[in-house]
């Protein structure tokens, strides 16, 4: 418990946990190295948190807007660390590689950037890319690098959450009328041809060897997990072709430019604006 | 408006009627050893959910370590209407505070 501890329900304590403006205090310096995966990383949960938040007002009931608000806010949170580490090894902030950089500098693996579909869509990826961040940030807990290693111990509690969030909609949605089944096994679909991408080892993370996660390393705990709760939603295991990559080497689809265009507006339009 | 205006965008396409998710009261726990409180009410499809929507709308500022949801239907309460008969009573029997009594003689550590 915190000094002084809290005696109400409506007492606002806030919790001991790493902040970006903690990382940005610490003088650190990343390698090159480092840096281009921490902004690997950063960029996933970056773009999601957008493509998320585009929920907000527009989700089934208000229950559920606050809820896919809290987990883009978390995402956020991650993106906030991932991209003002990586920013130490260039004099650059987070908002300089958040607002300033162009699509072709963004390294996003292309699940993150699909346009938003329906709530099944939705809850879809948020199934894959939580179950995949689960596992590499429980890895990445055990880096050798100890900023990434405490920026992941972090986030790995709230993306628990996430999951469990993903999978209690799965089984609702896969296991509950026709039509809901329809759309989440329609969803799964639509997101399955960009599952490979997430796993795909690279020169990067062969040279980073012990400071980075192997994503293929991933691969098999995922699978359990996602066979486990489709299992449990009555849904089935997509066989569709998957989809060409290069998120990490700055090919992108089409639908990123419009994220970045809508995102990047304001802080462009009006340099160092705060409020 | 004509007809012909577009629909805006919804999540909710198709033409399923939306059922109204019931109505969950939520208990929240500030910390060991203090007993759980009333913090509101929220709408989820089942208890299961209530539980995870009271975590995202009533503990976001660290407020909690349990919480608790019952379902509104179930909580049977007192009517607003007989205040009077319910609650007006115990004015004026202030025989029923400790306080009212004066302290025997010799009577230590009371």
């Amino acid at each position: 418990m915190t000094a002084g501890g809290f005696d109400s329900a409506t007492r606002i304590s806030v919790g001991q946990a790493l902040t970006a403006e903690d990382i940005a205090a610490a003088g650190l310096h990343a390698d090159e190295d480092v840096a281009r995966y921490a902004t690997r990383l950063g960029d996933d949960a970056l773009i999601l948190s957008q493509r998320l938040s585009w929920w907000i007002s527009r989700a089934p009931e208000l229950e559920e807007d606050i809820a896919l608000g809290n987990i883009a806010l978390d995402l956020l949170g991650h993106a906030r660390s991932l991209l003002t580490y990586a920013g130490t090894a260039g004099g650059k902030t987070e908002d300089d590689l958040a607002y300033f950089r162009d699509e072709d500098d963004f390294t996003c693996v292309h699940l993150v950037q699909l346009d938003p579909g329906d709530f099944g869509h939705t809850i879809a990826r948020q199934l894959v890319y939580s179950l995949y961040a689960y596992e590499l940030y429980t890895a990445l807990s055990h880096s050798d690098d100890p900023t990434l290693a405490a920026i992941a111990q972090k986030a790995v509690k709230e993306v628990e959450y996430h999951v469990d969030h993903a999978w209690q909609w799965a089984m609702r949605l896969g296991d509950g009328t026709e039509e809901s089944h329809r759309r989440m096994q329609a969803g799964l679909d639509q997101v399955w041809p960009f599952v490979d991408e997430l796993f795909e080892d690279d020169d990067l993370t062969d040279r980073l060897k012990g400071v980075a996660v192997q994503p293929s390393s991933l691969r098999p705990a995922f699978d359990d997990a996602i066979r486990r709760v489709l299992a449990e939603s009555t849904l089935e295991l997509p066989s569709v072709p998957q989809a060409r990559t290069g998120g990490r080497r700055g090919e992108h689809r089409e639908s990123l430019g419009f994220v970045l265009a809508e995102m990047q507006s304001l802080a462009r339009m009006h340099p160092g604006a705060s409020w | 408006m004509t007809d012909t205006t577009p629909a805006a965008p919804s999540p909710q396409q198709g033409d399923a009627p939306q059922e109204l998710w019931p109505l969950w009261e939520v208990f929240v726990r500030a910390s060991r050893g203090l007993s759980h409180v009333h913090a509101g009410s929220l709408h989820a499809p089942d208890a299961t959910m209530a539980v995870r929507n009271a975590r995202d709308l009533y503990t976001r500022r660290n407020e909690g370590v349990s919480v608790w949801v019952v379902p509104a239907d179930a909580i049977t309460t007192s009517d607003p209407d007989a205040k009077g008969a319910f609650f007006e009573s115990p004015k004026g029997k202030t025989y029923r505070h400790a306080t009212y009594y004066t302290k025997s003689e010799g009577v230590k550590h009371l």
